[in-house]
């Protein structure tokens, strides 16, 4: 027998098995009803969970962004500087993110495309139930307990293989989305730890910024050194930014000192 | 003829399209037999599109029974022979 046809006889028995746990075949309506209220409040869940792991992973993607943009832009300063092991050597973490990231944008895609179906899923069941509430009131009304199988057997058909596939959607998308939250506890952990990523660690500020900003402040030293000897105090070099204070190499390490707190 | 692909919903099919929907079954089976993965994919994909290409929808409230049910569209060979065996992924 074709394999579509088998699919759809083992729904059938599925459903029948589900069906005739009431004497009077009736109330057997009001049953299924409240299974299927049920479901649809669970499929909503099943929406609300997924959009829930899909953002988490958006968040984390930002953050692997940001460090990632971090460690390019620290890699051209270093270049600026002329120390190419440096540079190298920011490339070389940042490219240690790529791989993470193309995964957490795989799992974004993933997760986006699980929510989508399980929120189309969730409307076809409600506009199912909906139909099906008013059937079985036209039943209850009008047919006597004898009268009413035939009526019921064929009301219910229709919504049982609609719960089977919908169970299954949600049952499928809780199977995949516990496996990335798995995968994107793991990068939480990493990326609190500090080992994905040393460079851009806020809390201790990383060796090559350190390494960049005593250069730098080296260097602006320097540069208002020669400035004053120019006898011109309105040159200012560009790092410093912020500042009106007196002392350029203090003010060049605050910044990032701020940072880390935050 | 009713046509149902798991978690996207139900079409209506004109007869005259169930020789190639059942060729396309046939493949599909023996893919599974063979449990070629590749195989499998590819030819569910061509199943799935001929009975969306070929059907109309049914309307979201329709109460219909399907005569026909395949896997969704992202289904593995393992999770087919799953739906086979009756007790597996659906729940009831």
């Amino acid at each position: 027998m074709s394999l579509m046809k088998r699919m759809s006889l083992i729904f059938r028995s599925k459903a029948s098995k589900a069906l005739d746990r009431a004497e009077d075949p009736r109330e057997t309506l009001d049953y299924s009803y409240q299974r299927q209220i049920e479901l649809l409040s669970k499929v909503r869940r099943g929406v609300a969970d997924v959009a829930t792991s899909r953002k988490r992973v958006e968040l984390q993607a930002n953050q692997l962004e940001q460090r990632s943009q971090k460690l390019h832009d620290q890699a051209q300063k270093a270049l600026s500087m002329g120390r190419e092991d440096l540079a190298r050597e920011a490339l070389t973490r940042k490219s240690g993110l790529t791989g993470q990231l193309s995964d957490l944008k795989a799992q974004q895609a993933q997760l986006q495309g699980e929510e989508e179906k399980l929120t189309l899923a969730s409307q076809r069941l409600q506009a199912k139930v909906e139909s099906f509430r008013t059937r079985k009131e036209t039943i209850k009304a009008t047919y006597t307990a004898a009268e009413a199988q035939t009526k019921i057997n064929e009301a219910f058909s229709g919504i049982s293989e609609e719960m089977g596939d919908v169970g299954m959607a949600v049952q499928r998308a809780e199977d995949k989305t516990a496996q990335m939250q798995a995968r994107a506890g793991a990068i939480d952990e990493l990326i609190s730890s500090g080992a994905l990523d040393d460079a851009s660690s806020i809390n201790r500020g990383d060796d090559i910024t350190r390494e960049l900003d005593a250069m730098s402040s080296q260097s602006d030293v320097e540069s208002e050194l020669a400035a004053l000897k120019a006898g011109s105090g309105a040159d200012q070099p560009e790092a410093i930014e912020s500042g009106d204070a007196s002392s350029p190499a203090e003010l060049q390490a605050e910044p990032k000192k701020e940072e880390g707190q935050a | 003829m009713i046509v149902r692909i798991l978690a996207e919903g139900q079409w209506d099919v004109a007869e005259d399209h169930l020789t190639e929907l059942n060729r396309l079954d046939a493949e599909l089976e023996a893919a599974i037999e063979a449990d070629d993965e590749a195989t499998f994919a590819t030819t569910l994909a061509a199943l799935l599109d001929a009975v969306r290409t070929s059907g109309t929808v049914l309307a979201d409230d329709s109460l219909e029974e399907s005569d026909l049910i395949l896997p969704p569209a992202d289904a593995t060979v393992d999770e087919v022979r799953e739906l086979l065996n009756d007790d597996g992924l659906i729940p009831g």
